[in-house]
């Protein structure tokens, strides 16, 4: 706490408990957080940290069953904690505006926007019902909101969530407050959404010289907006200093266990990791499996490390710098014992091509999915894809919300038929698959969901879960497929007790491995993973998509991903397709994409990504 | 707007053909002869000619197969014809006219008693941070919902009339004597809406908009009045366009309790005494007065909710 001037708020020693009952650990146990007049300081932790609640704390608006406990927040000298409801009611809004959470769900749906901005003057007193409406418009295009005389005058459901982002920033600062407590303002926003905004704010915090509290998860957007970290975990602010001190020296384990995870900040993708990993692996598991099953695939082995210290690589005429490849000729290849980093594939036939059978596993043509809304014109939410997944590779769809990419996804699960186009799985056309036929086709292509609080059903052991596919298909009898199921828990990494909980017994990490062991059970080839883990904490997320990475490596599976977070799908995918309005704008490895985008909007959502102001060099985790 | 309206206007149309043929088939085609039923006017008595049974017959149609009879009767009943009483030799259309006002009289002070009462108890109940207050407040829709209407009926009839002597226990006469029918016909619809309206607004209050308005320095009670009541008023609505069934089914009970004429009264008489005609005119006016209610409350959700409109009305959503 460098701070020459007093601290605008000065929180000390705040302890908040729910009353939860079972002895749950308090909330908030003891944060101390000083934040200066016109400073832009980041509150970061991932869920159940405190963090949020902290932030309700100052202006003493904590959910139900939630209690300060002691402790004080000090804003101008003030203590809040101890502040009647008149004089919190007199700070709400006046002196501390509040920028929620979900921008969707936080704007009353009832009222005009116009009226709801001008609420807060009125009830401060700063306009009179003659003046109030105008100036609410005036401060509707302060925030940046296109047309504020038109918007003023419609509802919430009529506008994006970008826009209706923008009105809960108008209604923050609308007072012209000396704080703002931004909560996760824009984690429910598309990224190049999520960057115009946080810029906006920037800039009319800057200009009326307004101190920031920013709540986060993303260390990224942390780092590009604050000039000052806390990070929290357990209640507790186990760390706090200026940006580049927190990210370049950070003292406590947490927050380099933090830095390490964020998908945003690591240099070393998962993929590239789980295939180093696979490559002291390799040799005693290819070895040990019969020839029809050593289905391990790895693709890229580091270059200029040499690939089978015996001799010339195994299996003829691959490229070197691909690494070895192994397949279904060991017998042939002998010498083995020698090999480091040996990387077995299926699908090598004598002549040692790669994809010499079968070809590649799914091919989409010309992908269309049109649609008529009600009483409006048809629209086109896929427009001509065409795509390849080959066989044992990773390939992400990103694209901000409405871009087509679920439905696309929908299509080649043929959850969803196409309008036009044509899409082939394993050589087969199954675009217009039904009956009995369909139903073979789903037992090789699985789904995984984005939120793994909604695609468990909640009345149903994890068990009955994991099990349901093999008695949808009949496998095994009962004995059998539990016992199946207890191997795919132990895979996924979670004891065998498991199986008799329920999905609200389970934290989110756990429900979505519950979720990709479901997924496993048939032992499909095509996993379609739809926003995998972008309902979960950047520390989940990693562990999530180091063991998708692992299944890949062990199974030979291939993936479809899902998802708008370009951090995330570099970490996971060989190769990336980025969509907007339907259409496919390019395709390539992820490697050239995030090198070397050719398509603007590509560079766009590259530039989007929180975290880029500062680069942090690789850490090994 | 306008294909809204005629989509429920259709589905009206239906409900209203439905319960005439529903009700025909039912006390027509049920074991019995119709006419003899209607000729004994539901006694045993056993003195009627079958000259004048032949006669009924012709008069009613059932000298005619099945389906022409049941053509004629609708034919008749477009054109608000629904024959005539057996009990009372009155057009059944005028006998469920005449009795109508005393009727809607009592089910319309009833409604708004229970919409005050029902909102009131549901407003208290979440505005007030005495958790014994709330509490209290919480459990009386279900002694409401659970308290026999005609036993309400006689406790109020027992103390207000015949002990302190404040209101008249019987009688349609002036306003006094529809105090306390209406009260009782209120007290279960008044403890639905409340019920309904208390969670509803509960739900309201719990959305992240009230925490939006409360961090903009809003008082509770401008959170409460000026932003959750009006979110959390469909619900309640819709319910109340439901319990208009059970007012004039309440009706039955309460104006046979308090002595009052009325509809409720003629579909007392008219069932025990199996007059087939009115029974059928008083089914089809039910449904009437329930389709009619629901119209009411389907024109009124848009516009409290901007987000139902013409183009997705609330069942779509």
């Amino acid at each position: 706490m460098t701070t020459d001037t007093a601290p605008l708020l000065s929180i000390r020693g705040l302890r908040v408990s729910y009353r939860a009952g079972d002895g749950a650990p308090p909330a908030v146990r003891g944060v101390d957080l000083d934040i200066a007049p016109g400073e832009v300081v980041a509150l970061v932790g991932e869920s159940g940290s405190g963090k949020s609640t902290t932030a309700h704390a100052v202006i003493g608006l904590l959910p139900p069953g939630g209690r300060m406990d002691g402790g004080r927040v000090l804003f101008e000298g003030t203590d809040l904690a101890t502040a009647g409801e008149r004089e919190l009611r007199a700070r709400r809004g006046r002196d501390i505006g509040l920028i929620p959470q979900d921008p969707m769900v936080s704007l009353n749906p009832v009222q005009r926007i116009g009226r709801q901005v001008a609420e807060v003057l009125l009830i401060h007193g700063l306009a009179d019902r003659a003046s109030a409406p105008a100036e609410a418009v005036r401060i509707l295009g302060q925030a940046g909101l296109p047309d504020p005389g038109v918007r003023a005058r419609q509802y919430p459901h009529e506008l994006s969530g970008g826009m209706r982002q923008r009105v809960l920033i108008a209604i923050a600062v609308a007072a012209r407050p000396k704080l703002v407590i931004a909560d996760e303002p824009t984690s429910a926003l598309d990224v190049t959404v999520q960057r115009r905004i946080l810029d906006h704010l920037q800039t009319l915090t800057r200009q009326a010289g307004t101190a920031v509290l920013l709540i986060t998860h993303d260390l990224g957007v942390a780092a590009d907006r604050a000039r000052r970290i806390a990070v929290m975990s357990e209640g507790e602010i186990v760390e706090t200093g200026p940006v580049r001190q927190v990210l370049t020296a950070p003292r406590h384990p947490y927050t380099r266990r933090l830095l390490a995870s964020a998908p945003s900040m690591a240099t070393e993708p998962v993929r590239v990791r789980a295939r180093a990993q696979a490559r002291a692996r390799a040799l005693p598991r290819a070895q040990a499996l019969p020839r029809a099953q050593a289905r391990v695939r790895v693709r890229e082995v580091a270059a200029g490390e040499p690939a089978a210290e015996g001799g010339a690589p195994v299996g003829e005429g691959l490229d070197s710098a691909e690494g070895l490849v192994v397949g279904e000729g060991l017998d042939a290849a002998g010498g083995l014992d020698a090999a480091e980093g040996l990387v077995v594939t299926e699908g090598l036939d004598a002549a040692g091509g790669l994809d010499g059978a079968g070809g590649p596993l799914v091919v989409a043509e010309g992908l269309v999915k049109e649609f008529t809304p009600r009483g409006r014109a048809r629209a086109c939410a896929v427009d001509g894809v065409d795509f390849t997944i080959r066989r044992g590779e990773s390939f992400a769809l990103v694209g901000e919300s409405g871009s087509g990419k679920s439905t696309t996804a929908r299509m080649v699960a043929r959850l969803t038929d196409p309008t036009e186009g044509r899409i082939r799985f394993d050589g087969q056309d199954i675009t217009a698959l039904s009956g009995a036929a369909l139903r073979r086709l789903r037992r090789r292509v699985q789904l995984v969901h984005q939120n793994p609080y909604s695609s468990l059903d909640p009345r149903r052991s994890v068990a009955d879960a994991v099990t349901e596919p093999l008695r949808a298909f009949r496998v095994g009898d009962r004995a059998a497929r539990l016992r199946r199921a207890a191997e795919l828990l132990d895979r996924v990494a979670l004891p065998a007790a498991t199986l008799r909980r329920r999905p609200g017994e389970l934290s989110g990490g756990q429900r979505q491995r519950v979720a990709i062991a479901r997924a496993l059970a048939l032992g499909p080839d095509l996993v379609i993973c739809d926003e995998p883990v972008s309902a979960l904490d950047v520390s989940v997320q990693a562990r999530i998509l180091e063991l998708l990475a692992e299944f890949q490596r062990d199974l030979g599976l291939s993936y479809l991903f899902i998802s708008h977070d370009l951090a995330v799908v570099r970490q996971i995918a060989d190769r990336v397709g980025v969509m907007r309005g339907g259409r496919l704008l390019e395709t390539g490895t992820t490697d050239e994409v995030f090198a070397s985008p050719s398509h603007p909007y590509t560079k766009e959502l590259l530039a989007a990504i929180p975290g880029g102001r500062h680069a942090v060099p690789a850490r090994s985790a | 707007m306008p294909r809204y309206l005629v989509q429920r206007l259709l589905q009206a149309v239906f409900v209203l053909w439905a319960a005439f043929t529903t009700s025909f088939v039912v006390l027509y085609l049920l074991p019995g002869d119709p006419v003899s039923i209607m000729a004994s006017g539901g006694g045993d008595t056993n003195d009627v000619s079958p000259e004048q049974i032949a006669e009924l017959k012709q008069v009613y149609g059932f000298d005619k197969p099945l389906i022409e009879s049941y053509g004629d009767r609708l034919w008749h009943a477009l054109r608000g014809d629904f024959g005539i009483s057996v009990q009372s030799g009155d057009p059944v259309t005028r006998l469920i006219a005449d009795q109508l006002p005393a009727t809607l009289q009592l089910t319309s002070a009833a409604l708004l008693l229970a919409v005050v009462l029902g909102a009131g108890v549901a407003l208290a109940a979440t505005y007030t941070r005495r958790r014994w207050l709330r509490q209290t407040l919480l459990s009386l829709p279900a002694l409401g919902v659970s308290a026999p209407t005609f036993w309400v009926g006689l406790i109020l009839v027992q103390l207000v009339s015949f002990r302190w002597g404040l209101l008249p226990a019987i009688g349609n006469e002036g306003f006094r004597s529809v105090i306390l029918p209406a009260i009782t016909l209120a007290v279960p619809t008044s403890a639905v809406i409340a019920q309904v309206f208390a969670k509803s607004l509960r739900t309201a209050l719990a959305e992240p908009y009230a925490q939006t308005a409360l961090a903009k320095g809003a008082s509770r009670r401008r959170v409460h009045f000026g932003h959750a009541l009006r979110n959390a008023a469909i619900p309640p609505l819709t319910v109340a366009g439901v319990v208009v069934g059970n007012l004039l089914a309440g009706s039955v009970v309460v104006e046979t309790v308090f002595s009052r004429t009325g509809i409720g009264r003629v579909t007392a008489t008219a069932v025990t005494a199996q007059d087939i005609p009115v029974v059928q005119g008083l089914v089809v006016f039910g449904a009437l007065a329930f389709v009619l209610a629901n119209l009411a409350v389907d024109l009124l959700v848009p516009l409290l909710d901007p987000r139902i409109t013409a183009a997705a009305p609330a069942v779509a959503r």
